[in-house]
């Protein structure tokens, strides 16, 4: 008898892949700002496999960061392209199905190692609270938290500079 | 027969699987850089996926760690990219990859 998380497993999981794929290959519309909203309804269904294997607080960020900061930064840069452009534009039908098999070949094989894996013995589970999460952020990884804040520092203003009109 | 149904370790590792192939197709199949980023996102999501079933099915906070800073690694990479992006297109007036071959020539 199947459990409720696993039935709730199952419903996001179906849900992620089919957005996924109406995100990268969607057959009505070609539009990018459909593909973005598929991807914010993706990312979304996602939080709730993390909710499922007790990730809360990826779950929070997950939504708030990539729902919310990427996808906005998604969605201005699209307004600021020519929409119409890829609506005209033809796909190759040639280079489509060669990159539909070389994707199935890897798609197969990663299945395969998966399957013929020693499947794990569940463990006690861990909760992804803010806490143990934050104790192990401050401790254990505080010289990579503190690069990531230099990263994000250099990222900032590498995009401040790239975006100037005129470089001098 | 429980064990197929119940969601596992590799359940979710075959939805990682699967959402990493749909990213790489679009980024294979679609021509419009912005789209390709997409395909890129799913990937890094995928990614995630994983080392969250990871981390959750060995009791170990690690992989959560992990993809905490993939999350910000990543952030900071779209905008890096979006930003090349406009710059490219103020430049050439296009975001498409197959008008971008001024270095195959």
């Amino acid at each position: 008898m199947p459990q409720l998380t696993d039935l709730l497993f199952y419903g996001f999981a179906a849900l992620t892949l089919l957005f996924g794929f109406l995100c990268v290959a969607n057959p009505l519309s070609r539009n990018p700002v459909t593909s973005a909203m598929f991807l914010v309804l993706t990312i979304i269904s996602m939080a709730g496999l993390f909710i499922l294997l007790h990730a809360f607080f990826l779950a929070a960020v997950q939504v708030l960061v990539y729902a919310g900061a990427v996808m906005v930064l998604f969605l201005f840069v699209i307004m600021l392209l020519d929409l119409k452009e890829e609506e005209r534009r033809k796909l190759r039908k040639f280079t489509v199905g060669l990159g539909a098999v070389a994707v199935a070949a890897i798609a197969g094989i990663l299945i395969k190692a998966t399957l013929s894996a020693v499947p794990l013995a569940a463990g006690k589970a861990v909760e992804g609270n803010t806490k143990p999460l934050g104790v192990a952020l401050f401790t254990q990884y505080l010289l990579p938290f503190e690069i990531l804040s230099i990263l994000l520092l250099v990222a900032m203003v590498g995009v401040i500079l790239l975006s100037k009109k005129e470089l001098k | 027969m429980s064990d197929m149904i119940q969601a596992g370790l590799q359940h979710y590792l075959i939805v990682s699987v699967l959402l990493f192939s749909l990213g790489l197709f679009g980024v294979l199949a679609r021509r419009n850089l912005i789209v390709i980023y997409m395909g890129l996102e799913l990937m890094l999501n995928a990614a995630n996926l994983a080392l969250v079933a990871f981390s959750h099915f060995n009791a170990n906070l690690n992989g959560q760690v992990m993809v905490f800073f993939i999350i910000t690694v990543a952030a900071a990479e779209v905008a890096v990219g979006l930003a090349l992006i406009v710059a490219l297109y103020r430049k050439r007036s296009t975001a498409h990859v197959e008008d971008l071959t001024s270095l195959k020539y």
